[in-house]
């Protein structure tokens, strides 16, 4: 449990990252808090010839409002959001709340937002919050800066749109999700989530008036759900009712992984019940 | 003289003093196995297998001794060492002797098996050196279940355990059981599983082996629960006398039983350094540890037993088969699981008739050792479940049904030829059950049931034996036999004491608690005694730490040693005093007169005397401050005992086993230290928690471990392990120093069968019941819907 050889850098600027990512080619990867890379250099599942070290990117560790959308620096831990004042998260409480699942507090006191997004797990927290409240993804790479929409970032099982040398900047929550929740089980508290559910909700007097639903653990990538989700844009009075049936539909609607490990019948059941979790949670908010 | 340590009465005995080990280890400057630099120092692993099953076509080393930091790397034939082997002195109908390689040579028997040794210049090195050996297979089926083990012409894993079983054992046979189970009005079964589990201690194994050519030995620094055994088979391994072997102990940090066995990476270690002249390090890997280590308690039990219209017992039928893994585990035996499961499982029951057949069977999975409680956390769940059922059936309450059946007068001697001596095992269980009533549980269950929810209550009771001497010990038959302890004891000119042990503590405190019994002993400050263990040219020999034999053997025979080394202080004090040996005492660490305390002599003023002015010592007494006494455990030992007594809710949507409250209510007769009793009682359950609900070593098809880090491997975390109150009985032992049971396995035997018949109870409403262990919540969620059976 000891990684191979690599070469090691340390970046000064956004720039000389990128440009040196790329003139290092393919076996180059930005380092940001190591929690996902480095346990997987230890068991010599990823082989990087270089390391380039941004977690001396100050510029990249940020959380701020500014009307109403949230931008959160691609080197801001998890732990900086889950402890970050009301006012600044104020319409994206589901952010901060989110950031309890993930691990354990010295994980999280080292994991990054940008290095979740990059690392694409299909049951991480920031995958899942992103493709749920449509948030995008600033880059930037030798060939200039562009914006992701993480509905299309996600391509398949830890694989993502983004170029070997582009260096995820921010992600951007465009706004405010007042009525939005996410929550999951897995069988030790830390874990990651066997199934995680996130859901966000348009109530109107006491009616839902739309709504998303996104998985995790039931597929490659984080799973919109549209059989859930057209139930909740019928209009329904906003009650453990239509919640449960929310979860129910979901639940036909997706072909979870039959194990190893849980097996297709339970992560569906789990898919019931914590859909219809957060939406209680959701409305409660 | 009252320190804030004593109890009431002025003892060290029974105070929960603070550990003498804890400024060291909680300051981090303990000393572990990792902690050890020595200069020229290589680091060590292994090319380890990566098929289960077949033979070994060709192992070539050359690209690895070319990597850079690779210093050198062996095979079994370049190390030529002997084998391991556990030896049961039984015919070998009942077992078969299996040769455990120090590497392997031609064949290897499960995936992670020792082929070579590197050795590099750093641990980075040395696993890009296991990168670039090559070894070839000529793979085999594997054989990975009972199933498989059994099935008429199955590939064998070692060619003289025909059918692979390795131990096979049919016991007791009560006379006409047959007929009882014929006429029973009630009769009810039980068929468990329990899965494989890793006994998982914080450090992982370890060892720096040296030659010291000072003294003309090989040092070998490794943690080990077992330091003389270990130095027993590396000379043996080794070809070399057992005096130019040196085995320290350092700090630990757990063992919990896989160490107390001899691993064969310790010898091949020692090995390599002797053959580089160098010193060499191996730490194991966390990898290495869940898969390649020892594992434990893969059992099946297929269990009935009858009882009358009462509920009381009748007999109990018995069919235990441990699936042990690879290779036989020195010196205990592939036999250790189902010895113990067939020997001891009627428990705390009045069981009037017995029978049981145990099998060891032998698979191409890494192998197993005694991990805390050996097989009582299986044999006691299903007792407890076999209880549970014939309540249920009969109508009884399921704590009324076990009234009726515990041993309640002793000493009692059970169906199986054991006798047990005087416990609480009523008054446990009594008293367990009334803490939960007081706390309003029952009302709660009620309350829950109309809103649909789940909460249920369990219980479980148990014994443990503890102590085992040289004689219990010889009854298992194993060709060397574990028992006795010695301990030598000597005082020096500043008056403060040193006490060695044969035992090791692995976290168990004995510094501090067997400080405690000598400071009592000999009248003596805290401070002023010291405990030396894990080093084999300290002690003559030792038997180290297991099967919860260190207070009641080791910590017996240090007080014998203590209590000699008073009576010298006695004779020379009342000499120098002038008055007569019986009109003295030892107190605030003083020789006093008895009839006039005023008069008195200090310990240090006595040392003087004994070594520097010798020539005024009575004619009789020799100069120095020494003593030296062994003790042996006495019968069958002393058995501690417990009830346990858990509420638990099951989550609809989730089947999470939410465990809301755990009581433990313990009798270990006289507590040297109560709050080590109850780390000891809480680690216990933590780790019984983790067998019922969370761990499981699993295989795929191949044979390949399929958890080989802390993602699947499921140990529970602080997070899962609910409060726990601990209550205390007493009930001295009659057979030790000073009346204290053995306390070191007891949490992990009660827990998995109070959970399990927790969450039984919950599942009541459904009619299902779930009788295997780990009850993930998959399984338990699959139970409440019944809508999938269980996986
Ligand atoms: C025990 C444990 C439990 C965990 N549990 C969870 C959990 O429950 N939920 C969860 O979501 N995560 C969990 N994690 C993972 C954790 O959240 C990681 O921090 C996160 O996945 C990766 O962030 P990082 O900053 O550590 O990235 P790193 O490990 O440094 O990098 C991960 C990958 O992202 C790339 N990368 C990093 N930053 C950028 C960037 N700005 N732009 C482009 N590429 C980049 C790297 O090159 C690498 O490929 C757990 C980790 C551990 C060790």
């Amino acid at each position: 449990m000891k990684p191979p050889p690599f070469g090691y850098h340390r970046a000064r600027d956004v720039a000389g990252a990128t440009a040196l990512v790329a003139e290092l080619g393919e076996d180059a990867k930005f380092l940001a808090g190591g929690q996902s890379l480095i346990p997987m250099m230890n068991f010599r599942l990823a082989r990087p010839a270089h390391l380039v070290d941004i977690a001396r990117l100050g510029e990249l560790s940020f959380l701020r409002r500014d009307d109403d959308r949230l931008h959160v620096g691609a080197l801001t831990t998890h732990h900086e959001v889950e402890s970050a004042p009301d006012r600044s998260v104020r319409g994206f409480e589901v952010v901060r709340e989110a950031m309890r699942w993930i691990g354990h507090l010295p994980i999280r006191t080292r994991g990054t937002a940008g290095g979740s997004l990059a690392h694409g797990d299909a049951t991480a927290e920031w995958c899942l919050l992103a493709v749920l409240l449509d948030a995008e993804i600033v880059t930037a790479s030798p060939r200039g800066s562009r914006v992701i929409p993480a509905g299309e970032a996600f391509l398949g099982f830890f694989t993502t749109l983004l170029e070997p040398d582009e260096l995820i900047v921010e992600v951007v929550f465009p706004k405010p999700a007042p009525h939005a929740a996410l929550t999951e089980f897995a069988e030790r508290r830390g874990d990651f989530a066997i199934v995680a559910a996130a859901v966000d909700l348009d109530v109107a007097g006491g009616r839902v008036t739309g709504g998303r639903v996104v998985l995790g653990g039931v597929a490659p990538v984080p799973l919109r759900v549209p059989a859930a989700e057209a139930l909740l844009g019928a209009g329904e009075r906003a009650d453990a009712e239509l919640f449960a049936a929310c979860g129910r539909a979901a639940a036909e609607a997706v072909d979870p992984p039959d194990g190893p490990g849980p097996g297709a019948d339970y992560r569906r059941s789990l898919v019931r019940a914590l859909v219809a979790r957060a939406c209680e949670e959701a409305l409660a908010r | 003289m009252r320190e804030p340590g004593f109890t009431a009465d002025g003892t060290w005995v029974g105070a929960s003093v603070k550990r003498k080990e804890d400024p060291r280890l909680l300051t981090g400057r303990a000393r572990f196995v990792d902690d050890i630099h020595l200069p020229r120092m290589l680091h060590a692993q292994f090319v380890r297998s990566s098929v289960a099953a077949g033979e070994i076509t060709s192992v070539d080393l050359s690209r690895v001794r070319d990597v850079p930091g690779v210093v050198a790397a062996f095979t079994a034939a370049d190390l030529d060492l002997g084998d391991i082997t556990a030896v049961l002195d039984r015919p070998r109908s009942e077992f078969v002797p299996t040769a455990m390689p120090v590497l392997a040579r031609d064949r290897v028997r499960f995936v992670g098996e020792p082929i070579a040794i590197v050795l590099a210049e750093d641990a980075y090195a040395v696993e890009d050196g296991l990168e670039a050996a090559e070894v070839t297979y000529r793979a085999g089926t594997p054989v990975l279940s009972e199933e498989q083990a059994l099935a008429p012409g199955a590939p064998l894993v070692h060619d003289e355990a025909a059918d692979n079983v390795l131990l096979d054992v049919s016991m007791f046979a009560t006379e006409g059981i047959d007929d009882i189970f014929a006429d029973a009005p009630c009769v009810v079964s039980v068929r468990a599983t329990t899965g494989r589990q890793n006994a998982l201690p914080l450090e992982t194994r370890g060892v720096v082996a040296s030659w010291d050519a000072r003294a003309g030995q090989l040092l070998v620094q490794t943690c080990t629960q077992v330091p003389h055994v270990v130095r027993t088979v590396l000379a043996g391994c080794l070809g070399r006398p057992e005096n130019t072997v040196r085995v320290v102990v350092p700090d630990m940090g757990g063992g919990f039983g896989i160490k107390c066995v001899v691993g064969r990476e310790e010898i091949a270690v020692a090995a390599a350094s002797l053959r580089v002249g160098r010193p060499v390090k191996w730490i194991e890997d966390r990898k290495d540890a869940l898969t390649a280590s020892f594992l434990a308690r893969e059992q099946r039990y297929q269990a009935r037993a009858a009882f009358d219209e009462a509920g009381r017992i009748l007999a109990l039928d018995a069919d235990v088969l441990c699936d042990m893994g690879a290779y036989s585990c020195y010196p205990f035996s592939a036999g250790i699981e189902p010895l113990m499961a067939s020997a001891e499982m009627p428990g705390v029951y009045r069981v009037p008739a017995y029978r049981v057949r145990g099998r060891a069977i032998t698979t191409n999975k890494a192998p197993t050792a005694p991990y805390r409680g050996v097989s009582r956390p299986q044999y006691v769940m299903v007792m407890e479940r076999l209880f549970e059922r014939a309540a249920r059936e009969l109508g009884l309450g399921p704590v009324e049904i076990r009234r009726r059946n515990l041993i309640t007068t002793f000493p009692y001697t059970g169906v199986n030829g054991i006798t047990y001596d005087p416990g609480s095992y009523l008054e446990s269980l009594n008293l367990a059950e009334r803490v939960l009533t007081e706390e309003g549980w029952y009302e709660r269950q009620r309350e829950l049931a109309g809103q649909g929810r789940f909460l249920g209550i369990g219980y479980s009771c148990f014994n443990e034996r503890t102590g085992y001497g040289s004689d219990a010990f010889a009854k298992r038959r194993m060709a060397v036999v574990p028992g006795f302890d010695i301990s030598e004891i000597r005082m020096d000119t500043s008056g403060t004491v040193v006490a060695t042990t044969g035992t090791m503590s692995h976290g168990q405190s004995h510094e501090t608690t067997m400080a405690q019994i000598v400071a009592d002993r000999l009248g003596l400050d805290l401070d002023h005694v010291f405990i030396q263990q894990g080093d084999t040219d300290r002690v003559a020999y030792g038997w180290g730490t297991f099967a919860s034999r260190s207070i009641t053997i080791g910590g017996s025979a240090v007080g014998l040693a203590a209590g000699r080394l008073g009576d010298k202080l006695l004779h020379i004090g009342a000499h120098l005093l002038r008055t007569r040996p019986d009109n003295v005492e030892l107190s605030g660490g003083r020789v006093r007169k008895c009839d006039d305390h005023t008069r008195s002599l200090s310990y240090v003023d006595i040392a003087e005397v004994a070594y520097l002015k010798a020539h005024l010592l009575p004619k009789d007494v020799d100069p120095g401050l020494t003593a030296t006494a062994s003790f042996d455990g006495i019968g069958d030992g002393t058995f501690s005992n417990a009830s346990h007594g858990v509420v638990v809710e099951l989550h609809a949507g989730t089947g999470q086993v939410e465990i809301l409250r755990y009581a433990c209510v313990e009798d270990c007769g006289v507590a040297i230290n109560p709050q080590v009793v109850e780390g000891q009682a809480r680690g216990g359950i933590a780790q019984g928690i983790a067998g019922a609900l969370f761990e499981q070593v699993t295989y795929d098809e191949q044979g390949e471990p399929s958890a080989a880090s802390f993602i699947d491997y499921k140990v529970p975390t602080a997070c899962e392990i609910p409060d726990i109150s601990i209550h205390h009985l007493e009930t001295p032992s009659a057979f030790t120093g000073n009346g204290a049971k053995g306390v070191g396995e007891g949490g992990t035997i009660g827990a998995p069968a109070a959970v399990l018949n927790a969450v039984n109870d919950a599942l009541r409403p459904t009619g299902v019941e779930l009788d295997d262990t780990p009850i993930t919540p998959e399984r338990v969620l699959g139970a409440l819907e019944v809508r999938w059976t269980t996986r």
